[in-house]
């Protein structure tokens, strides 16, 4: 059996989120009913001139620098020009050889906790279609072209990835860099992030690439993944059974779960680009740049390191935990709050995501404040609650039973009894009242003793209504019985 | 460079221009002339010289990014030939 090696490369669309469009003043708010936010410069109307829009500069900018790509001074609009009715002037505007974002490179986390470089050819800025709805309008096609003029910050990477894992890996991380950033909300069911694929096989150790096939628009990481293993066993199968690889572009179909082969009657695309006259060459000077890059967050790469050097969490949790912005900053605030990175680390993944996951809410929709998460992780620590009180306590400030967790504990009386006295007092009485018991233990070899103490401990703990601290009921108790 | 009869056929169908053999042959003959143009600016040594991406000596003014445009669908539309529900209507695209 040959063994074969797939190779893929991305092309990622983040619709970046600027509240206008890249060339014109209207609104690029999602939703809008049909065509209320296409202007006569995005419906191309004769006489208009595009200008461009600084945050969309600004948001490329930070793109680049967070992936430590090169950002050249002087960058193009060029014109890519076809026919499509979504595309009202006749052209995009879009860069094609002086693009605004140079040479970089994305970390991406593979499941066995390594890490892997994904190089980015470049990055460049480009004007959104409108849409076609291809529903029956008397024979007719419908247009809505509020989507025409978004801006787009269309990432390629090189050929860096060798497996369906990687490649979803690679479309994670740049999500969790874009949504650090602010620059996009990442959001894939609106069409926020979408992607190309570009994917070859070939035999394992052969250095060229095989012929590549490009799948167009998928737009979920589970898609991508389904599209690239699916794609690549058809073009190994195809090989295998004598035939060659066409390039071509397919679609992939989530509801067959196949690619299929885009068939065109036209010649071969020809886009024939040249420079937007409208358009002058953007310059960009240092000072602006740096300015960019002073204001930088932490980046997802960065903090998962941090985590995992300097809080000493696992190379695990330090991925979950970094993996989104907000998911960040609401575990620092809770480690900020109890002041233990393990125990907050814990907390977030175990309780709060499990409860997350089954409301289906998103970390920054948890009824539970990160201060409040804090506040009760400390009273486990300082031995206030049990470890099965602070799961109830955890709920009823889930359910918003009370703003805090000490408020929950006082009204619901889940304080652990570590008086020694008071635990004493129950114990005597467990005592007296198990005299069967008592006996055995006495009776039983010392070895054994250790099985049969969990009785009492049950006995003690139902006397104290679960408020006895379990620790402590076991060593008085071991005390009290050995010496009998 | 020299143009052949397809080439300006080629162009023409890009362009979504329909010609016939008469008009298609006159193209060929003006366009091959500012081809003959291209190629002598071609001949010039350009080397060490920088593309030219506009022939303004100054660069792209930014606009800041605010919402400055209102809804004038209306308007827009009452010069369009087919809308319905908000949207234009044109014929037909099958994927």
């Amino acid at each position: 059996m040959m063994q074969w090696e797939t190779v893929i490369g991305l092309e990622v669309h983040v619709q970046l989120s600027t509240r206008s469009k890249i060339f014109s003043g209207a609104s690029t708010a999602f939703g809008a009913e049909p065509n209320s936010q296409a202007c006569a410069v995005d419906l191309g109307l004769p006489g208009v001139l595009p200008v461009l829009n600084e945050a969309a500069v600004a948001m490329a900018v930070k793109f680049g620098l967070g992936i430590n790509a090169e950002i050249p001074e002087v960058s193009v609009f060029d014109r890519k020009n076809y026919f499509y009715p979504d595309l009202p002037k006749g052209y995009q505007t879009s860069q094609m050889y002086h693009p605004i974002v140079g040479p970089g490179e994305v970390e991406i986390a593979l499941e066995d906790g390594s890490t892997k470089r994904i190089r980015v050819h470049h990055a460049h800025l480009e004007e959104d279609a409108g849409k076609s709805l291809h529903e029956d309008f008397h024979g007719m096609t419908g247009i809505d072209l509020n989507r025409a003029g978004t801006p787009l910050l269309e990432i390629v990477s090189e050929p860096d990835m060798r497996s369906a894992k990687e490649a979803v890996a690679y479309l994670k991380a740049i999500h969790s860099i874009v949504t650090y950033l602010g620059i996009s909300d990442g959001n894939m069911a609106e069409g926020s992030m979408r992607c190309d694929a570009n994917v070859s096989v070939r035999p394992k150790g052969q250095q060229e690439f095989g012929t590549r096939t490009e799948i167009k628009n998928v737009n979920s990481f589970r898609f991508v993944e389904r599209a690239i293993v699916f794609e690549a066993e058809r073009q190994i199968e195809l090989i295998e059974d004598g035939g060659k690889v066409v390039q071509e572009t397919r679609l992939y179909d989530p509801d067959r779960d196949e690619t299929r082969s885009m068939r065109t009657k036209e010649q071969a695309n020809d886009y024939r680009y040249f420079p937007c006259p409208d358009l002058l060459p953007v310059v960009l000077d240092q000072a602006y740049v740096d300015h960019l890059r002073s204001s930088l967050p932490e980046l997802p790469a960065e903090k998962r390191a941090r985590f995992q050097d300097e809080l000493g969490l696992s190379a695990y949790d330090a991925g979950v935990l970094s993996s989104s912005r907000a998911m960040a900053e609401y575990f620092e605030a809770v480690k900020e709050v109890c002041g233990d990175a393990k125990q907050a680390a814990n907390w977030v993944q175990g309780e709060l995501s499990g409860a997350l996951n089954r409301e289906n809410l998103t970390i920054d929709q948890s009824p539970v404040t990160s201060t409040q998460l804090g506040e009760l992780i400390v009273r486990v620590m300082d031995d206030t609650i049990s470890g099965k009180a602070a799961k109830e306590v955890f709920a009823a400030l889930w359910n918003g039973e009370d703003d805090s967790a000490d408020a929950i504990i006082d009204a619901r009386g889940l304080k652990q009894v570590t008086d020694t006295g008071a635990i004493e007092a129950m114990i005597d009485q467990v005592i007296a009242d198990s005299p069967v018991q008592v006996a055995q233990y006495r009776d039983a070899e010392p070895e054994k003793r250790g099985k049969m103490i969990g009785y009492f401990v049950g006995q003690v703990m139902k006397a104290s209504r679960g408020t006895a601290n379990p620790q402590q009921v076991n060593a008085l108790l071991r005390q009290k019985l050995d010496n009998l | 460079m020299s143009l052949e009869h397809a080439d300006v056929q080629r162009a023409a169908h890009l362009a979504r221009l329909a010609l016939d053999n008469d008009e298609a042959a006159r193209y060929v003959d003006d366009l091959g002339r500012i081809l003959e143009m291209v190629d002598q600016l071609q001949a010039v040594d350009t080397e060490g010289v920088a593309p030219l991406a506009h022939p303004l000596d100054t660069t792209q003014r930014l606009r800041a990014d605010e919402v400055t445009e209102t809804d004038q669908r209306d308007r827009f539309q009452r010069c369009a030939p087919a809308v319905a529900n908000g949207l234009y209507l044109v014929p037909r695209v099958v994927e």
